[in-house]
């Protein structure tokens, strides 16, 4: 069973039972500039990933 | 993970400040750090008038939206820049920015439509220019602070805000730093001050806040941002310095936080301080505003070369 990251229009799965934070390091992105939104709210990247999740990674880097 | 303040399941965790928050409490959090760091950088109190200037994007509307309920008397200036990138950047902006306006009462907003004032969208500016071909940033950023300096004389306003965060400055600081780039460290810091000669006083507020805690602060807050980024800011030095210093967040944290606080300190104990060469600046013949150029000033220069071709 497996649980799923999107960022912008990429998708990524990932294992269940690891945390969010390891989860971004292994998709290749950094967890400081990301925000994990799990059905609408905002959560902290320590919480253990579950069966079927599904996360928005929110971007926050801007530049310019 | 619970809330420092409370027992309800926090949203976010600073590791720079071990300090994890739930919503209201993170929210106020924010607010009352910027009413800390506006009187401890002394960069405006409650009699001015400050002039924010707004993208569209999260920082700058979480700025208004705090300086707002703090009770400070900002209104918003807007730079229609005119550019499109095939998704309406700028017209997409200036809605996200009305709507804002639209949920608070009293706000008030200035409007500066580039190409319908000068003549050109500034990309297509650029393109006028040797440099700029392709590449606008340089040209638009000019561009915009001379409209904010403008519009903040002669709107009477007392200082103009922007909504940089601290990945910003460090990003900048990085970039600086190591290209040794005196004259800019010199002037770099939370408050630019004013100048006899006419250029108006530019503070930033949100300087000490990361850029993953103002975008929380909008999420959280229901504002409605533009997410996505102006076209010409894709492969952007800026950008690349933020990957290389969050590189180094991740493995130390507070990393980018303690960058940027101990080259302030650095500052204060005078280590630019020979290098502050400050240049006499005079007015611009043409539109008034301080130059270091004799005559018309770089952005009279170049805007009347946009309209000649
Ligand atoms: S990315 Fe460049 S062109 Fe776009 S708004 Fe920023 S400075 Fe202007
Ligand atoms: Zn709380
Ligand atoms: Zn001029």
């Amino acid at each position: 069973m497996t649980a799923k990251l999107t960022f912008r229009d990429k998708e990524f799965t990932v294992k269940h039972g690891m945390t969010i934070r390891d989860a971004i390091i292994k998709c290749d992105l950094s967890p400081e500039a990301v925000l994990p939104v799990i059905n609408g709210e905002l959560v902290t990247d320590d919480r253990y990933l579950k069966p079927d999740d599904v996360i928005k990674l929110v971007p926050v880097i801007s530049g310019g | 993970m619970k809330c420092r303040k409370c027992d309800a399941k926090a949203v976010i965790n600073m590791r720079q400040h071990r300090l994890a928050l739930c919503r209201d409490h993170f929210i106020e959090w924010i607010v009352e750090s910027t009413a800390r760091f506006i009187e401890k950088y002394d960069m405006f109190t409650l009699d001015d008038r400050v002039l924010v200037a707004v993208s569209g994007g999260k920082d700058s509307l979480a700025l208004w939206d705090v300086l707002y309920k703090l009770g400070y008397h900002a209104d918003g200036l807007y730079i229609n820049l005119g550019i499109d990138g095939g998704f309406g950047y700028s017209k997409t902006s200036l809605q996200k920015i009305e709507q804002f306006m639209s949920t608070r009462s009293d706000l008030h907003l200035e409007v500066v439509d580039v190409p319908a004032v000068y003549g050109a969208p500034v990309n297509v500016a650029a393109e006028a220019t040797s440099h700029g071909a392709g590449k606008p940033c340089s040209i638009c950023g000019l561009t915009k602070r001379h409209i904010m300096n403008r519009v903040a004389r002669e709107g009477g306003y007392d200082v103009v805000a922007t909504g940089h965060n601290l990945d910003d400055e460090a990003a900048v600081l990085l970039g600086n730093t190591l290209r040794w780039q005196i004259g800019y460290l010199t002037r770099q810091g939370p408050v630019l001050p004013a100048s006899e000669d006419g250029l108006v006083r530019k503070v930033k507020p949100f300087c000490r806040f990361y850029e993953r805690e103002t975008a929380a602060y909008s999420l959280l807050s229901g504002i409605d941002y533009v997410e996505d980024e102006c076209p010409y800011a894709v492969g952007a030095r800026t950008i690349y310095h933020k990957e290389i210093l969050n590189q180094m967040e991740e493995h130390s944290r507070g990393a980018k936080l303690q960058f940027y606080l101990t080259f302030l300190q650095a500052k204060e104990q005078g280590i630019f301080q020979a290098a502050d060469d400050s240049v006499e600046l005079t007015p611009c013949s043409k539109c008034g505003q301080p130059t270091t150029a004799a005559g018309y000033c770089a952005f009279c220069r170049l805007w009347d070369k946009v309209r000649e071709d």
